[in-house]
């Protein structure tokens, strides 16, 4: 296990450096981002100053060598727009954004997973039938379409909760969140179902896939047939077999709500990590978006691994030693 | 039957709490921004959004009224002692928010202090270059010019004074963590949650007139619709920026009222008037032809073919003027003879047959998407118009990012396009503000046609400016200016389409004070 570990982690190290070129000359070729901070009043000779201010007018191997030794002591640079290092300004907005990711998955998982069961047990039958179905509008309708109708709905019209930002937070155990207070909840609650009705549609389809083919499974009939309760074949023998692919996919879905949920918190104005990227993208503030994909890298890297020891952990016959490849 | 009742029953307390609510929050005046101000410290970033809202904890010398004219800030009084010397007098009895009083060392130190703040990415060296400031006494500056400087009002008004005691040895990152925010103004800084919110309270001391809010809470809402989601739910009671195709919308809606100024924005065309081959423009058979835009008829024809009426009605959804010149009608050194040249494409048919274009021909617009409202579509309705007269005119609109690095220094550090859309707002709220960097000739040493993105150049318009920014005499220089306006036009240096106007959407019973600056301030709302 610790051998395997080690060795994901060196593999993990390259696909970094190799990221880190890419996104870094990728950013260099579009635009030019003087022009998008500076005050359009200002004269060539304080465009000039701010060039060299901001390090732009040096060639561009020099510029990514001084990331990497700025890199090598952990300062993924400085960002042009905010003045502040990169970093400290995305760790800033990850505790928004996680909250709403890991909400977004309970809701997948609270939902998805009974539903798709029900599905796939009753499969002929009309709510069966009718989670299918809306499953498909779920995946169906755009996520800023979405977001809207909700904001709409829920807040213009019935008025019940609130259309933007992220609202009260309070510390519990050490972490600071907005899921503690009832202002946070009421905050949170939109953007979230607007995240997971994806999720919710994609889980609802896995699980019901994964019940119809195991239901006819030996080790299914071979557990009623030793006389086990209904609830414990499905609740253990069935659930336990088809969540394999289930955590599989959540695990790589909550990385993607966590780096990409970039509509949603621009719809709903939630303070996290999507909402800086677009701006950052938007203003060209090159050393926020390397700094950024710099550390989506790592956290694919993280949630991948975390998978992989899920699976053993569910499936006995997985070892991790061999499964790396 | 019964669950109606419920709903009733559900929906009664739910508006029962909603009115205790609401009465709470007449104390708090909750703000929808469209762009985020990047830091807390004044110096930091020189731009719309950072002014704005830090105009609320700081102050001017000079301050600007909603309309655009200057008016006693920190400094009670003004006036020129000789040709390059401004005595400044200060406001007696003003306190900073940790209690000292404000005095002349504060002013010079700001003027140490702000254009030399490090990494930031648009600092204030421009309003402070060539200026001297000398103490007096106590409360007494005098700033002193190698020239004489008609603008040092204007550039004073841009310049937000911080405290010496506070801010000596501030980073920019003391003030955004609230550590330095001390300033004089009428509301005290209460936190900033980046990406988030940003909290004011009342500043009870303050020397003017207090505002009646006692807390004043900003939240960035970039998305156009979402700003009007955030207003319609009721959680915020005012936004900026209202999208155009909103506009119908929140006309018919009963709670909300619309407010608008003109800004001191035009939007407008720059014309490659340097090369005599310029790269986006092709005969009608795809063949290399001499520069067109450099004949005057072509560029009139250009003008007289863009039905500007159209543009404001149907595209601008009425929230803009057509325009004339570089600045609307209320502002400084504006021409008063010049209106909007009017829609004639059969006249513009037959300047461009004089000019030896009968057939007309190929033309490339590029322009910015998403830099102004409705940059898209203006773009898209005005190649229509220059087809109709001949030009055949294809669209290219790019991400701001990339548009403005490529319209600037494209080609080899030149502009690279032939005909963009663009937008210019005044800082200094008058004319010489736009003239200057617009169509004063390319001179990285005089720092004349700075954003002059069609490297047109005109002697004699050059004199004039230069004429404007020496003479100190306000009668005079006004008229200068307006003759300048008129050779520009006449010359069309640029064909200039129109004046957005700036928009707010507010709670029905709070009145705005709509300002020309664009800036969005609490001290301007009052109301219940």
């Amino acid at each position: 296990m610790t051998a395997f570990i080690l060795r994901r982690l060196m593999q993990s190290v390259g696909v970094v450096v190799v990221m880190s070129i890419i996104v870094f000359f990728g950013v260099h070729v579009v635009g030019d981002p003087i022009y998008m901070l500076i005050n359009p009043q200002a004269d060539q000779k304080d465009i000039e100053a701010a060039i060299r201010a901001l390090g732009l007018d040096r060639p561009i191997w020099e510029q990514y060598g001084h990331f990497v030794m700025g890199a090598l002591k952990g300062d993924l640079g400085r960002s042009f727009l905010f003045g502040e290092s990169a970093l400290k300004i995305i760790l800033q907005r990850m505790p928004a954004t996680v909250e709403l990711a890991l909400t977004a998955v309970l809701f997948a998982v609270v939902f998805g997973i009974p539903l798709g069961l029900y599905a796939g047990l009753y499969p002929d039958c009309r709510s069966g039938k009718l989670i299918m179905g809306s499953s498909i509008v779920g995946f169906s309708l755009p996520t800023f379409w979405v977001g809207l109708m909700l904001i709409m709905v829920f807040a213009v019209i019935l008025g019940w909760l609130p259309s933007t930002g992220r609202g009260q937070t309070a510390t519990y155990l050490g972490i600071t969140s907005s899921v503690f207070t009832i202002d946070g909840l009421r905050h949170i609650l939109l953007p979230a179902i607007n995240l997971a009705l994806l999720k919710i549609s994609l889980v609802i389809r896995l699980t019901r896939a994964g019940t119809r083919e195991a239901i006819h499974q030996d080790y299914i009939k071979f557990a009623r047939a030793k006389g086990l309760s209904n609830r414990r074949v499905i609740g253990v023998h069935l659930l336990k077999n088809i969540l394999i692919p289930v955590v599989t996919v959540l695990g790589l879905e909550f990385g993607n709500l966590v780096a990409f949920s970039v509509v949603t918190e621009t719809i709903f104005a939630w303070p996290g990590m999507g909402k800086l990227l677009i701006g950052a993208i938007q203003s060209l503030d090159r050393p926020v978006i390397v700094a950024y994909l710099i550390m989506i890298v790592l956290m694919f890297v993280v949630i991948n691994l975390v998978v992989d020891i899920l699976y053993s952990i569910l499936d006995p016959r997985v070892r991790l030693g061999e499964a790396s490849a | 039957m019964r669950l109606n009742g419920l709903v009733g029953q559900a929906a009664a307390v739910l508006l029962a709490l909603g009115v205790s609510l609401g009465a709470v929050a007449a104390q708090e005046l909750k703000i929808g921004l469209a762009a985020e101000p990047s830091a807390m410290d004044p110096h930091f970033h020189n731009l719309t959004p950072n002014n704005s809202i830090l105009s609320h904890v700081f102050e001017r010398l000079v301050e600007t009224a909603p309309d655009g004219k200057l008016v006693p800030g920190l400094a009670s009084s003004w006036s020129v002692i000789n040709p390059t010397t401004w005595e400044l007098k200060l406001r007696p009895g003003v306190l900073w928010h940790d209690g000292t009083p404000f005095t002349a060392d504060d002013v010079v130190f700001t003027f140490a202090r702000a254009p030399n703040v490090p990494n930031s990415p648009s600092s204030f060296a421009s309003s402070i270059k060539g200026k001297e400031v000398k103490k007096i006494d106590d409360l007494t500056v005098h700033l002193i010019t190698a020239l004489p400087y008609p603008l040092m009002p204007n550039d004073l008004s841009n310049l937000l004074i911080v405290s010496k005691k506070t801010g000596t040895d501030a980073k920019t990152e003391d003030y955004n963590s609230g550590k330095a925010m001390v300033g004089t103004g009428a509301f005290k800084f209460a936190a900033f949650t980046p990406g988030d919110k940003i909290e004011f309270v009342r500043n009870d001391a303050y020397w003017g007139e207090k505002p009646v809010w006692a807390k004043a809470t900003f939240k960035p809402i970039k998305a156009g619709p979402a700003r009007v989601a955030a207003l319609l739910a009721g959680d915020v009671d005012m936004i900026e920026d209202v999208p155009s195709p909103d506009v119908e919308r929140i006309k018919k809606e009963p709670k909300i009222e619309l407010a608008q100024a003109v800004s001191r924005r035009v939007i407008y065309f720059h014309l490659d008037q340097a090369r005599d081959d310029t790269p986006f423009i092709k005969a009608k058979d795809g063949s290399a032809i001499k520069n067109p835009l450099k004949d005057l008829r072509v560029r009139q024809a250009l003008s007289k073919a863009i039905n500007r009426e159209a543009i404001v009605s149907r595209v601008m959804e009425g929230m803009a003027i057509p325009a004339s010149q570089f600045l609307a009608d209320t502002f400084f050194g504006v021409s008063k003879t010049l209106k909007p040249v009017a829609y004639d494409p059969e006249g513009a048919k037959k300047l461009l047959a004089d000019a030896g274009f009968p057939n007309g021909f190929k033309m490339t617009l590029h322009g910015p998407s998403g830099r102004y409202a409705n940059d898209v579509k203006i773009a898209e309705a005005v190649a229509q118009m220059f087809t109709r007269i001949g030009v055949e005119t294809a669209i290219e609109t790019l991400p701001p990012a990339v548009f403005f690095s490529r319209a600037s220094t494209g080609n080899n550090g030149g502009p690279e396009f032939s005909f963009i859309l663009v937008g210019w707002s005044s800082d200094t709220g008058e004319v010489s503000g736009s003239l200057k960097p617009l169509i004063g000739t390319f001179d990285k040493d005089k720092g004349t046609g700075t954003a002059n993105r069609g490297r047109y150049s005109n002697p004699a318009l050059d004199t004039l400016i230069a004429d404007a920014q020496a003479t100190v005499d306000v009668a005079k220089r006004e008229a200068i200016l307006a003759k300048a306006s008129e050779l520009a036009m006449t010359d069309v240096a640029i064909i200039p389409s129109h004046y957005p106007t700036s928009t707010w959407a507010i709670r029905k019973g709070l009145t705005i004070k709509a300002r020309a600056d664009e800036y969005t301030l609490a001290t301007g709302v009052s109301g219940q």
